[in-house]
């Protein structure tokens, strides 16, 4: 176990090299950011010239990437145009994003899976048909008109929520995650049904009632555990997706967190912030992908990790 | 084809929306008129107890707002998100009239000047920066040295280049901190030396580039930043990642006192969002409402006497691509493609009647535009355009339009493209750049030919504001590279002027002369549109569009 963890450490320092060195390249090198920040006529010269020299455009690109990635190291990420550092920005966003992050995954978790047990328990019933007609409506509407449709309807028409979540508190974020969430659920909820129903026909199973086991258990501890594991994969990168900010959901209602940092920096060119964040956000995506192969282990015994 | 026919059926339903909309203007429903934001500021200086219509004082409103994209630095602010908060904290020489945008003295005395070239700026006494400091004939100096110096890089560097010496220090590598037409006489006292006759130059110091900085900014630059400090009604009091905070200067000098004791700028990313908010009455006032609720005027019905609109500084072009030589040597061609464009029939489709078509250079609530220098060929006439389009011997190829694929613009400038290719019968597309950067890197590598788009937002409420900085032989802003030695001639002789009428007279010549040149096709001016919430009152916008920060109050 040990040494599965430190191979796979070893295995993401290439990888968190390649990917900031890409990720820095394709917002650096594509057009200068000082272009186009002035308004209806071009800059001063003086302005770029402070500009690119404060943040090394004058120098050859390698070199840019290897000063940044430094700073990096020392836990510099960087400073914006406006003055605000993204350390800063990140600390009081990253909270935000986590806790609409953990209401979407509860509520697609819980809602999912026992809609999906339904469906998976009872196949071919009204209960089963009920759960695929109403999976197939969640999945085939666009989050942006989900999200639009709630915030009219349940914030500004009848007053159930708050309009916008601006202050990223609990309970302004309810609405924001069940619509995040939304489609997520449809996924697990017809996983968990798939998964179940696959686990309810096999050889074991049938093996457990022939030797006289109550259903309870046959389904409780023999199937549902197994027939967790694609949808624990699935809740695990969801939940790493999730961290980096859902860029439509949080623009709709005006969530303070990573995704709609990401999308104010992406639209004023605000280079610094984007690489920034996108590099603490590869490191989380490989820390959460680490984790659920380490839970495979827990949920299935034949996967071990010598 | 479609959009084309769709125009067309709609173009008389389209003229009653206009005429509705030119009606609301002066909606006796609409709260605000001058006479009230007189009273209420004097309600709120000299008899707090004033009724009748006069504004309460006190209270906490929360308006949109948008993060910065540079630090509070009057000089170093040159986008709308950071203006409004600079425009709620700073006082400047002179500032602007909300409704009819006249400049009038703020912590100037007076600006005088025999020559139009060396003006004497005398200050009122006793007039405080935030941290109780008094605002001196140096703290205007030092700040707009500090704005032109090259090595400070400051956004609005531009703004200096009136003043004798800013030429010298704007270029490459410059290390001269001082603009050698600034001398300070006294205290009060300062004497402002320009590179030729300015007329308008009293004018011009009401932009927030010119606005005085304290004495603790030169001192640590960074420490300023991060608590912004200015001599308006309202003091910085905190940012965070959702807003900014504002409260109202006790010790304010000026005579726009607040009426509200707090402004929040809550930062919205989109727009629609703090719309959702304002119709919901959580946030007090937002600037834009988004495009697909000005469909049918959607936000009449979402916020009955909450919305407000007036025309603006704001204004919007075709330029002929002085790279394309078709265009730029066939003043007819111009003339006919610029007739060829059903103006009023796109206003009325995409913008529901609320802009106004353009018959020249400057809107109307310029001092001094009469919007007249376009003459007929702003005028829809496709069979004159046709025939004079033939006569100049027609456009050979496809003719582009182009555009930044990343602003609202993709839809009119299909329209246009569709006008012009159904009345001349020529192809006609639409391309569009990823975005706003690219865009101008193309325009500024002489790459795009054509017709492409250009936006112009009035820095200050002056008719030479929209000609010399776009018009005059290489200006900035000269994406036509219109070059015309009569043109530039007036413009000095405008400059020189001894009244500002006769002043606005020559400017008014000098736009003229656009009209015989046609460099770009006028197309029109949009209007401001804000909404507001129930709780607020005497909301007043000027011709910038921005929210009369001291008027506003809450309602008792």
């Amino acid at each position: 176990m040990g040494t599965y963890v430190l191979r796979r450490v070893l295995q993401m320092i290439p990888v968190i090299i390649g990917t900031t060195f890409l990720i820095y390249w394709m917002v650096f090198s594509l057009g200068d950011p000082t272009v186009g920040r002035c308004g209806e006529r071009p800059c001063p010269e003086a302005y770029v010239a402070r500009i690119h020299q404060e943040y090394n455009l004058d120098k050859p690109l390698p070199e840019q990437y290897v000063r940044y990635m430094a700073k990096v190291a020392q836990g510099d990420l960087g400073t914006s145009f406006n003055g605000n550092e993204v350390i800063d920005q990140l600390g009081d966003r990253w909270p935000v994003t986590l806790k609409l992050a953990t209401i979407a995954i509860v509520f697609e978790a819980i809602i999912g899976i026992a809609a999906g047990l339904l469906a998976g328990l009872r196949r071919r019933s009204f209960w089963d048909s009920l759960v695929f007609v109403s999976t197939l409506v969640i999945i085939s509407i666009p989050s942006f008109v989900l999200g639009s449709v709630a915030q009219m309807v349940f914030g500004v028409q009848l007053s159930w929520f708050p309009v916008t979540a601006t202050q990223g508190t609990w309970e302004q974020l309810l609405l924001p995650g069940f619509v995040l969430g939304s489609l997520s659920m449809a996924y697990i909820a017809r996983l968990t049904r798939n998964s179940l129903s696959e686990n309810l026909s096999a050889d074991y199973v049938r093996t457990a009632k022939a030797k006289g086991l109550s259903s309870g258990r046959v389904v409780g501890v023999h199937t549902f555990r197994n027939s967790l594991i694609p949808v624990v994969t699935f809740i695990g990168a969801d939940f790493g997706a999730l961290m980096g900010g859902a860029l439509v959901t949080e623009r709709i209602f005006n969530i303070p967190g990573i995704g709609g940092y990401i999308f104010h920096s992406i639209t004023t060119k605000d280079a610094t912030a984007v690489v920034g964040t996108i590099t603490l956000l590869v490191l989380v995506f490989l820390l959460m992908n680490l984790i659920v192969d380490l839970l495979y282990g827990a949920l299935d015994p034949r996967i071990a990790h010598e | 084809m479609r959009r084309a026919s769709r125009v067309l059926a709609a173009s008389a339903v389209g003229l009653s929306l206009l005429l509705t909309a030119c009606g609301s203007d002066s909606d006796p429903a609409d709260p605000t008129t001058p006479d009230t934001s007189v009273a209420a500021t004097d309600g709120a200086t000299t008899d707090p107890a004033a009724t009748d219509g006069a504004a309460a004082a006190g209270g906490e409103i929360v308006i949109r707002g948008c993060t910065p994209e540079n630090p509070l630095v009057p000089g170093n602010t040159s986008e709308t998100c950071g203006g409004d908060m600079v425009d709620a904290k700073t006082a400047k020489l002179v500032e602007y009239d909300t409704e009819t945008s006249d400049p009038i003295m703020d912590i100037a005395e007076s600006i005088e000047s025999d020559d139009n070239v060396t003006f004497t700026v005398k200050l009122k006494e006793g007039y405080l920066f935030h941290d109780g400091t008094e605002v001196k004939a140096h703290n205007f100096v030092d700040a707009w040295n500090y704005t032109a110096a090259y090595d400070n890089g400051q956004a609005g560097a531009y703004f200096m280049s009136v003043i004798k010496g800013a030429y010298e220090m704007a270029e490459e590598g410059s290390t001269t901190t001082e603009l050698e037409g600034l001398n300070v006489v006294d205290d009060y006292t300062f004497t402002i030396e320009t590179t030729g006759p300015v007329g308008n130059l009293p004018v011009r110091l009401g932009y927030s580039a010119f606005a005085p900085m304290p004495d603790s900014f030169f001192e640590d630059p960074a420490a300023f930043e991060d608590a912004p400090i200015g001599a308006g009604p309202f003091k910085f009091e905190s940012k965070s990642t959702t807003e900014y905070v504002f409260s109202k200067f006790a010790d304010y000098s000026g005579e726009n006192v607040a009426n509200v004791d707090q402004l929040t700028f809550r930062i919205y990313t989109d727009p629609a969002a703090a719309y959702a908010d304002v119709v919901a009455n959580n946030l007090d006032y937002t600037n834009e409402i988004p495009a697909d609720v000005l469909v049918g005027e959607q936000y009449k019905a979402d916020l009955p006497d909450r919305n407000l609109e007036r025309e603006s500084l704001r204004f919007t072009t075709m330029v002929f691509s002085p790279n394309d030589p078709q265009l730029a040597d066939n003043v007819d061609l111009r003339r006919s493609i610029s007739m060829a464009i059903d103006r009023q029939l796109i206003i009325d489709q995409i913008y529901n009647g609320t802009y106004t078509a353009a018959h020249g250079w400057a809107p109307k609530v310029v001092a001094g535009a009469n919007d007249t220098a376009c003459g007929e060929w702003c005028d829809f006439d496709p069979e004159a355009a046709k025939a004079l389009y033939d006569e100049a011997g027609g456009y050979d190829g496809t003719l582009t339009i182009t555009t930044n694929g990343d602003g609202a613009h993709k839809e009119w400038t299909e329209a246009v493209c569709n006008s012009i290719k159904n009345t001349l019968d020529v192809e006609c597309i639409v391309n569009l750049t990823v975005d706003f950067a690219t865009y101008n890197q193309q325009i500024d590598n002489n790459e795009i030919m054509g017709l492409f788009r250009s936006g112009w937002q009035g820095d200050y409420p002056s008719l030479e504001n929209f000609l010399a900085p776009i018009y005059g032989t290489g200006a900035d802003s000269n994406w036509s590279q219109y070059s015309n030695q009569a043109f530039d001639d007036k413009l000095a002789e405008a400059n020189a002027a001894d009244t500002t009428e006769a002043a606005d007279a020559l400017y008014a010549e000098a736009e003229d002369m656009l009209g015989e040149d046609l460099p770009t096709a006028p197309l029109w001016y949009p209007r401001s549109i804000v909404g507001f919430s129930d709780r607020v009152e005497n909301v007043q916008i000027n011709a910038f569009g921005v929210l009369d920060f001291s008027a506003i109050s809450v309602k008792q």
